[in-house]
């Protein structure tokens, strides 16, 4: 269909799953009118509504990424606005919160704006900015976070650099608080990781790799719970990867701390074994851990430890990561194969429904950044996905949408898989 | 177990590839290679090929070694070391690599500095390519020359117990006499400071012992490899001293009687004299590390002649 087609929209018989009003239908009706989502349609528009047979499919709020990056600006060779967003879409995302580690940094209004332009321009889906914490993301010096707040940005962050100096931890959550604004954290400990290159474990020592151990990073979200505790501001933190850490979490949640959750789709199936070849393509920081860790992980997002599933969508060019391992940078590109991930690793596998998956895809990350997304209450954004929970593939080269060369699950067979997504009432993926 | 008579593996990338009895093999064909190591004697097994030294990290003796054992096959060798490789011009590994290919040669002998890069290199070429050192990961040839020298002097390896004493957390060295010695059956000891012989190393290669008391590491082994200390790797966390290390692990006159009488002791080179080793011991009637060196050679040979002989086969 015409992407532009804006005739009203009417999804007929498919599975509704809207986590943010306790909503699973075995068999419901969606409808959009003007970008909206509502309760019903006129005849009239029923009549010249576009109807959708979702006999067998699953409808859900288009889902929302609380970790990714888009290349720009300045990474341009690895991803654009314009390619990115359309791996988003192709992902059922249709709100993606993006990391401000651009070259420039977005740690100033300029380059806040400048991404702003760049996506009302280019973008296939809502792209919503984070600021650095520090200037530079260098933990030094906090960035202008009040005037950055006004240019856009929904959250701020020194993302993979983390910040390694607990009193501008402090400083900054009290600050940020003030304007409103969620701290996410990449919790790591650098003093410990210096040279790491994988998950400090058996393989990273018959693989003669240095590791990135678990306590660099639970160290720093036991931190930063303390410091939630101390500063009642909120806090989130990024894509957890030990067991230990959602153990952490879970106890500062009893303990009623604003503290929030993600952890990637990636980190839900995969261990670091998959390594054992130097796969230059599941480098990540954090790192893949073990499988106890990977369990762990599962049943800290089934039991609501955890909040959001991430894509961690990083694109890297293929050329970057044909190389030594340790010369290779860290990350995956994710965002086509984030849901079929997931949904193998946790509802396929037997962990949990798919009506859990789909709140941790949407209503979870919507809360923990206070986001009016991901949902399908009448009078919302006509943000939804349409998926086929059963339906089992190989992602080919082909089925990435991305610029970027580095989807480690090419050739891995998963299932579940988006057919449609919908930003505003406009179809901006499938057929 | 079923003697194998064929080579088919055109790479030596690490131990951990081969089988026990691909290394027997190996062995069968160094002992052949053996009478070349007198002066005056040479073969012509590889006349008219081309054998590369990558060399991506400072080594004289593996070097050495590895372009004698190529000569005494009658090939070419050609060195290239760190300062001369354009890879210092930010050229990438394959881009080196197959523009050595392309100039018509047979294989690449490779160190560097990257843990998987000889694995790395394997997949992207078609021609042989020999590990020589890839960062802490593996040395396979340093391995099956240990493994030779062990066969050469007990007759097997088989049953033997070898402690390997000092850096085990970043030694490609261990990574593969712990593999190349497992699989020919001999049992292994890890011994040294409890930073460089982390426990966790149990949990990677369950096979083996961990201990941190030198005379129970040194007491009922057959052969103590000792492994260089190489201070310029281990940040100052990992111990406090090169004499704080000699004082605890360094193996001396009065230590070595700690051990059998029979027992041999073993060491890779270069040697820190008064470090991990006194001198009394190195030179002493032990030591077979001179031996080693003359297997290296052989054993080298022998890589090479089966490696590239897979391929034209």
């Amino acid at each position: 269909m015409n992407p532009a087609d804006n005739s009203p929209l009417w999804i007929r018989g498919a599975r509704v799953i809207d986590p943010s009003a306790k909503r699973d239908e075995a068999k419901g009706d969606v409808f959009a009118l003007d970008g909206k989502i509502v309760d019903q349609l006129s005849a009239a528009d029923q009549a010249k509504a576009r109807v959708i047979d979702g006999t067998g499919l699953v409808v859900a709020p288009g889902f929302i990424d609380l970790n990714c990056r888009l290349g720009e600006p300045g990474r341009t060779a690895s991803e654009t606005i314009r390619t990115g967003t359309r791996a988003a879409a192709a992902g059922g995302f249709t709100t993606v919160v993006t990391m401000p580690d651009s070259l420039p940094a977005a740690d100033n209004v300029g380059t806040i704006q400048l991404l702003r332009e760049i996506c009302s321009r280019d973008a296939a889906v809502r792209v919503l900015p984070t600021g650095t914490l520090t200037k530079g993301h260098e933990g030094k010096a906090l960035a202008p976070l009040g005037t950055m707040k006004k240019a856009g940005v929904v959250a701020v962050t020194d993302t993979t650099s983390g910040v390694q100096n607990n009193e501008i931890m402090r400083r900054a959550l009290e600050y940020a608080a003030m304007f409103d604004l969620v701290v996410l954290d990449h919790c790591q400990d650098s003093s410990m990781t210096d040279g790491g290159q994988m998950h400090e474990g058996a393989w990273s020592l018959r693989l003669g790799l240095r590791g990135l151990p678990r306590a660099a990073e639970e160290i720093v979200v036991s931190s930063d719970c303390l410091l939630a505790e101390l500063t009642k501001a909120r806090i989130h933190l990024q894509h957890l990867s030990s067991g230990g850490s959602a153990e952490i979490v879970r106890r500062a949640k009893a303990k009623q701390l604003s503290v929030t959750a993600e952890v990637s789709a990636l980190h839900l199936l995969l261990t670091d074994a998959a390594l054992a070849n130097y796969a230059t393509s599941l480098k990540t920081n954090p790192p893949l851990r073990e499988e106890a860790d990977r369990l762990a992980l599962i049943a800290a997002l089934v039991d609501g430890t955890i909040d959001a599933v991430c894509s961690d969508h990083s694109p890297c060019t293929a050329t970057e990561k044909d190389c030594e391992f340790d010369l290779a940078p860290f990350g995956a590109a994710t965002f086509e194969t984030a849901f079929a991930a997931a949904h193998t690793a946790l509802v396929a596998a037997g962990h949990a429904d798919l009506s859990v998956l789909i709140a941790r895809l949407t209503h979870g990350p919507a809360k923990a950044l206070g986001l009016a997304a991901g949902t399908l209450k009448a009078g919302s954004l006509a943000d939804l996905v349409i998926l086929d929970a059963k339906a089992a593939w190989t992602p080919a080269k082909s089925d990435l949408v991305s610029k970027s060369g580095n989807n480690p699950l090419v050739g891995r067979a998963l299932t579940g898989r988006v057919r449609a997504t919908f930003v505003g009432g406009r179809q901006v993926f499938g057929a | 177990m079923a003697q194998q008579d064929t080579w088919t593996k055109k790479d030596l990338t690490g131990i951990e590839e081969l089988s026990r009895s691909e290394i027997e093999l190996l062995f069968r064909q160094a002992d052949q290679f053996l009478p070349a190591l007198a002066p005056g004697k040479g073969l012509d097994l590889m006349k008219g090929r081309t054998v590369v030294n990558l060399f991506l990290e400072p080594s004289t003796r593996t070097r050495t070694a590895f372009e004698i054992s190529a000569k005494k096959l009658g090939a070419e060798v050609v060195s290239i070391n760190t300062t001369a490789s354009s890879l210092v011009k930010g050229e990438t590994l394959r881009d080196t690599a197959e523009n050595i290919r392309a100039m018509g040669v047979d294989a690449i002998v490779m160190r560097h500095s990257s843990a998987g890069s000889a694995r790395y290199l394997g997949s992207v070429l078609d021609i042989s390519v020999v590990n020589a050192g890839d960062g802490a990961h593996e040395h396979p040839t340093q391995a099956l020359l240990d493994a030779f020298t062990l066969r050469q002097r007990f007759g097997k390896v088989e049953g033997l117990k070898v402690t390997i004493l000092g850096d085990i957390l970043f030694s490609r060295v261990a990574r593969s006499n712990i593999l190349c010695l497992s699989k020919l059956g001999a049992q292994v000891t890890l011994a040294g400071p409890a930073t460089l012989v982390p426990a966790a190393l149990k949990e990677a290669f369950p096979q083996v012992r961990i201990v941190h008391d030198l005379k129970e590491a040194l007491k009922d082994c057959d052969a103590v490899m000792l492994l260089r200390i190489q201070h310029e790797r281990q940040t100052t966390t990992h111990f406090p001293s090169l004499g704080e290390y000699t004082s605890q692990f360094g193996l001396n006159a009065e230590r070595a009687a700690w051990l059998k009488p029979e027992a041999i002791v073993m060491h890779p080179g270069p040697i820190n004299r008064g470090v991990e080793v006194e001198s009394e011991v190195a030179d002493g009637p032990r030591s077979v590390i001179l031996e080693q060196v003359r297997n290296g050679v052989a054993v080298r040979m022998a890589v090479l002649h089966l490696c590239t002989g897979a391929i034209s086969r």
